[in-house]
């Protein structure tokens, strides 16, 4: 296990190097956001500057983009407009300018909610089990337990288009075709096969003499793995943690072919958007943001852990 | 341990709570379709049956691109997202075999709902199976073609028209050939028309569902491709690759080569919109059903646009669009679905369909003396539907269809081979699923 | 690899006192503790793994043991009421001489290739720059791994709007910066573009992945070995082909694994981007199978061609470990 974060001194490079080395890496990362930022921007533009031609930098910001993209709207004569009366929000009042009126709320928001759901709820899963499985792993003297954990980790390797041929009979026989349960067990399979190889190194590293002088101390395993193990492997279940919710919320394969309107996740969702004609780019780029925002948070905020765990995975294999 | 599970279990249960699928009420409908202006057309209609009934709607429309894959998807898999379904023509086949679709005869008997009330045409095509039988899976919902509209505004210009008859020796009007077709899409390609480069045409190049499909079989049907030289017998041979099929691939080719905007290497029904919208091209292939939109659009529409069939070469020909509503055997509603039916069906529905931008295949609507005028492209709709054709709509068709996007696509976009290859290929690739269906040996 | 199979010799089990925490290094042997419990060690080490070995074996292994059944009939899932036959290897000779499938896992090959030699060179290079630990190094990290956390799915839909010839902010850049009228080349559409329309994207998702692992390596050298060479008056350049590049070498050909397992597999990026086109230019192994499965629905073949795709993957992975593993050990 090294740490990337753990300082070493290098016999200490020259400032002309760090310099140089600086300005590239610099240039590099703010190269690397340009789409990103194109992105954000892009959710701000009314439709017709998104697809102005050359593409526009300065432009006048609207959350028409957002508007349209939690809404259904119809078009409707002015005559008609005219006859409403006052329009009550500022999205009533943009898109009543394009001669439409709001006809109700968009699948956006279900589709969203679907994603949170069956993201957190299949990570909370994957790694409940990921850590019982690895303490287990870990702790006792399980039988062919080499080739279990190669077996767990291998079933990473199927192409999920593979996987999902199975599993879409699978779970026509059992009704759970379209549903989140199926969802977030299927991407708890997925994931609990990275918790118990990722967290088995995080359990390993805790000395197990602290569990077993719990034990004597007249705890129970249970006890001893509730109050001893878990509070020391917490960093190591955060890195987990933060592995399976990025797959979970940004998977698109399985949801694409499992799913058809109840428990569909957002990813899937947001290439269909589109407005009157094609693709409604400020509606897909606000729907864009509003999806990444999540995952940049818990990016930065556990950007620690998800450094350590993706240099302990490289370092243990 | 036993926390543990009690958590689990705990856990468990709660998704499963949240999750359970949240019990159809009866008075509630979903409708699927695609996600299109007809579509819009449709959630106003429903309103009326809303008000009558009590019955909710609720719809789920999908993107074209997105429509076949998803949908037939569902209904494999047993789903219960839709209660109704306005499916493509090719699904019937299918669906009817598998018993996707509720059989609609008895229905239609005891309400006293006749097919002889809707077009012939559109009751063959979107209805029966097996084809020509009177077995009814499905009401016609929505009759469409192929067809072409172009700036009125342009043709109409005097140092255009003047350019165009000296150039070609004829005036400029809506082309009624596809040699015609080209030599107009030429003509304006590369123009600059008020301060703007201009493009020919947008026609249909889509890959992955149907769009170069349907926008190519324009072209072939109109110079004289089969799909069997003798209907039912799947002989392909000589049909499906005759030297007029080979023709209108290359014509079509040649249309897309010369005179398309950059950038319409994957254009189906919205680039084509997208691209005629923004004034980018002087014509442009689409379905009927988006022809009432065009014609209110603020910048192009009114009187800036203009209508005309899919011209003719050796034949008059166009490709068959348009679909029936069928009822989903999977669901909870059976009494509600059937009711909307029957609603639909009614003559005065119907004429409110038309009317609210639908194209309702009802004679009554159709034969009425007003129809032609109602709308600036209506006759140009009767023309069309008496000359469609469609696609198989065989069981299989989803393989064939793929096989004709992979030939198609190959040889019109990416530039492989020949027509004469390509449609060699097709055949080949046909012969194989029909041996594979065992209707060839 | 369980550590008690090093048992370390008890010296006093007697030491039961309050502060035994701190005390770790007085060792209990694991059946003993257990002993204590009454519970032996194996129900117990089954009492942990079992939830997770059941959800592997009902939603990993019965569906992959099923695939491979399958594969060996002729079944459609559009068509459950057909005739079931088995069909014997005839679906496997058929994918194997299928010409697409062919061109597919050529595609697949072209895009594997490069986009781990465009990944390990640049994730590489900003390691070594990185691990010059200039002012502010951790902050232009974080930035840089940004998107390796997005939805290859979302985010590629939206590359399909920078690809655009005319609106694009591709294309205006590149024309920006060359001169070329950015409507006259279609990165999508062209023929010869597309296949590095999608490497493009590719690369700029994971580059940052390869890099931190690339990181972990040159970090894991010690000092002492630069400090000899220092000594030994080696140079720079000497020093890093030496001693950098041969060191991290594990660490990079671990990055070229889990990149080339993740390609391999890749579908929904390069679905959003181009759906395979023009023609089949861009169709991956995916994709095909994709088609093969969900839009034909001729699901014996596909399983089919699934196994032959999963156990390529496997032997090629494995090949490679015992590569990776004699790296190591030198």
């Amino acid at each position: 296990m090294s740490s990337v974060n753990s300082a070493h001194s290098v016999v200490e490079p020259g400032a002309m190097s760090k310099r140089i080395a600086a300005s590239i890496v610099i240039a590099y990362a703010v190269i690397t956001m340009i789409p990103l930022v194109w992105i954000f921007m892009t959710s701000f533009k009314s439709p017709p500057d998104s697809i102005s031609y050359p593409p526009k930098i300065m432009f006048q910001p609207t959350l028409e983009g957002y508007c349209n993209l939690f809404t259904t709207r119809t078009r409707q004569t002015s005559e008609y407009i005219a006859s409403l009366g006052t329009p009550t929000s500022t999205c009533d009042e943009t898109t009543r300018s394009r001669n439409m009126v709001i006809a109700g709320p968009s699948n956006y928001w279900p589709r969203f909610k679907n994603s949170l759901l069956i993201a957190f709820g299949s990570t909370f899963l994957a790694v409940s089990l990921g850590t019982l499985a690895a303490y287990g792993f870990s702790r006792f003297r399980v039988p062919l337990a080499d080739d279990l954990l190669f077996f767990i980790l291998s079933t990473r390797m199927m192409p999920p288009i593979a996987v999902a041929i199975p599993i879409y009979l699978m779970y026509r026989q059992l009704g759970l075709s379209d549903t989140a349960l199926g969802m977030i067990l299927l991407y708890t399979a997925v994931n609990v096969s990275l918790a118990v190889w990722l967290l088995k190194g995080f359990i390993d590293e805790i000395p197990r003499e602290y569990e077993e002088a719990a034990m004597i101390d007249g705890y129970t395993r249970m006890q001893a793995f509730f109050k001893v193990v878990l509070p020391q492997a917490t960093t190591g279940i955060a890195a987990t943690a933060i592995f399976c919710l990025i797959f979970a919320w940004n998977e698109y394969a399985f949801a694409v072919l499992l799913t058809s309107g109840e428990a569909q996740t957002a990813p899937p969702f947001i290439p269909t958007i589109i407005g009157e004609g094609g693709q409604d780019w400020p509606a897909v780029a606000a729907a864009t943001t509003i999806f990444l925002v999540p995952i940049l948070v818990f990016t930065i905020l556990l950007r620690k852990q998800l450094l350590r765990g993706i240099t302990f995975g490289a370092v243990r294999k | 341990m036993q926390t543990i599970k009690q958590a689990l279990l705990g856990a468990t249960s709660a998704l499963v709570l949240f999750m359970a699928p949240s019990l159809a009420k009866a008075d509630e409908l979903t409708l699927c379709w695609a996600a299109w202006d007809p579509a819009n057309a449709l959630v106003e209609l429903s309103k009326d049956f809303t008000a009558k009934s009590g019955t909710q709607m609720k719809f789920e429309f999908v993107p074209w691109p997105n429509f076949a894959d998803r949908i037939l998807n569902e209904l494999n898999s047993g789903g219960k997202l839709c209660d109704l379904l306005i499916g493509d023509s090719q699904w019937i086949g299918g669906s009817a075999e598998n018993g996707y679709y509720v059989k609609l005869n008895d229905f239609f008997d005891k309400e006293g709902i006749k097919m002889s009330d809707f077009a012939d045409a559109a009751v063959n095509a979107y209805s029966t199976w097996p084809k020509g039988t009177p077995n009814y899976w499905a009401l016609p919902a929505m009759g469409d073609a192929n067809a072409w509209f172009y700036r009125k505004d342009w043709f109409a210009k005097p140092e255009i028209q003047a350019e165009f008859k000296q150039k070609h020796g004829r005036d400029l009007a809506p082309p009624k050939t596809w040699d015609e077709l080209k030599e107009v899409a030429e003509f304006f390609n590369g123009r600059e028309i008020d301060g703007k480069k201009v493009y020919g045409a947008a026609i249909f190049t889509e890959r992955a569902s149907e769009g170069i499909t349907m926008g190519a079989s324009s072209a072939l049907y109109s110079y004289g491709f089969k799909y069997e030289n003798t209907p039912g017998k799947y002989d392909m041979e000589g049909a499906v690759n005759s030297p007029d099929a080979v023709a209108g691939l290359e014509a079509y080719k040649e249309l897309y080569k010369c005179c398309t905007p950059p950038g319409y290497t994957d254009a189906y029904m919205s680039e084509s919109l997208d691209a005629f919208k923004s004034g980018q091209v002087a014509m442009a292939m689409n379905w009927f059903a988006f022809f009432p939109g065009l014609y209110k659009d603020e910048k192009v529409g009114g009187d800036k646009i203009g209508f005309f069939v899919n011209p003719k070469e050796k034949v008059a020909a166009s490709t068959l669009g348009g679909q029936g509503i069928s009822v989903v055997s999977n669901t909870d509603n059976m009494k509600g679905a059937l009711a909307y039916i029957k609603w639909f069906a009614q003559p005065d529905v119907q004429k409110k369909w038309w009317s609210l931008g639908g194209y309702s295949v009802h004679k009554a609507v159709l034969t009425d003396p007003s129809f032609p005028e109602s709308q600036p492209f209506a006759a140009d709709f009767l023309v069309a539907m008496n000359q469609v054709q469609d696609f198989w709509q065989e069981p299989s068709y989803a393989i064939l269809l793929q096989a004709m996007q992979k030939r198609l696509h190959d040889y019109v976009v990416a530039d492989k081979g020949t027509a004469k290859e390509a449609l060699d290929g097709l055949v080949k690739d046909w012969t194989e699923v029909f041996k594979d269906d065992g209707k060839l040996n | 690899m369980p550590k008690f199979r090093k048992e370390t010799q008890v010296t006093s089990v007697t030491d039961t006192s309050s502060s035994i925490l701190g005390k770790a290094a007085q060792a209990t042997p694991a059946p003993l503790a257990s002993r204590i419990r009454g519970i032996s060690d194996r129900t117990m080490a089954w009492l942990f793994i079992t939830p997770a070995i059941v959800l592997l074996l009902a939603i990993n292994i019965f569906p992959l043991i099923w695939a491979v059944y399958l594969s060996f009939t002729n079944y459609r899932a559009n068509r459950p009421n057909a005739p079931l036959e088995n069909v014997g290897l005839s679906n496997y000779s058929r994918v194997l001489s299928d010409p697409n499938i062919w061109q597919a896992m050529q595609t697949t090959a072209h895009f594997v290739f490069w986009t781990i030699f465009l990944q390990t060179l640049i994730g590489f290079s900003l390691a070594y720059l990185i691990d010059r630990k200039f002012r502010g190094h951790a902050f232009w990290t974080t930035v840089i791994l940004v998107p390796m956390m997005l939805s290859p799915a979302v985010v590629g839909n939206f590359w399909r709007f920078l690809y655009q010839p005319q609106i694009g902010l591709f294309n205006y850049i590149v024309s920006f910066l060359t001169g070329i009228p950015p409507s006259s080349f279609e990165m999508l559409g062209s023929v010869q573009l597309s296949p590095w329309a999608i490497i493009i994207v590719d690369t700029w998702m994971w580059t940052p992945y390869v890099m931190l692992i690339c990181l972990a390596g040159l970090r894991s050298i010690p000092d002492y070995i630069y400090e000899a060479a220092e000594v030994d008056r080696a140079s720079l350049w000497r020093q890093f082909w030496s001693i950098t590049l041969p060191m991290a070498l594990p660490f990079i050909m671990l990055a070229v694994l889990f990149r080339g397992i993740e390609n391999f597999k890749m579908f929904d990026m390069v679905t959003l981007l181009t759906g395979g086109g023009p023609g089949s230019t861009t169709e991956v192994a995916s994709i095909t199978l994709k088609r093969e499965a969900f839009e034909s629905w001729r699901t014996g073949r596909a399983s089919a061609f699934a196994i032959i795709l999963f156990v390529a993957v496997f032997g090629l992975a494995n090949i490679y470990v015992k590569a990776l593993n004699k790296v190591k050990q030198r």
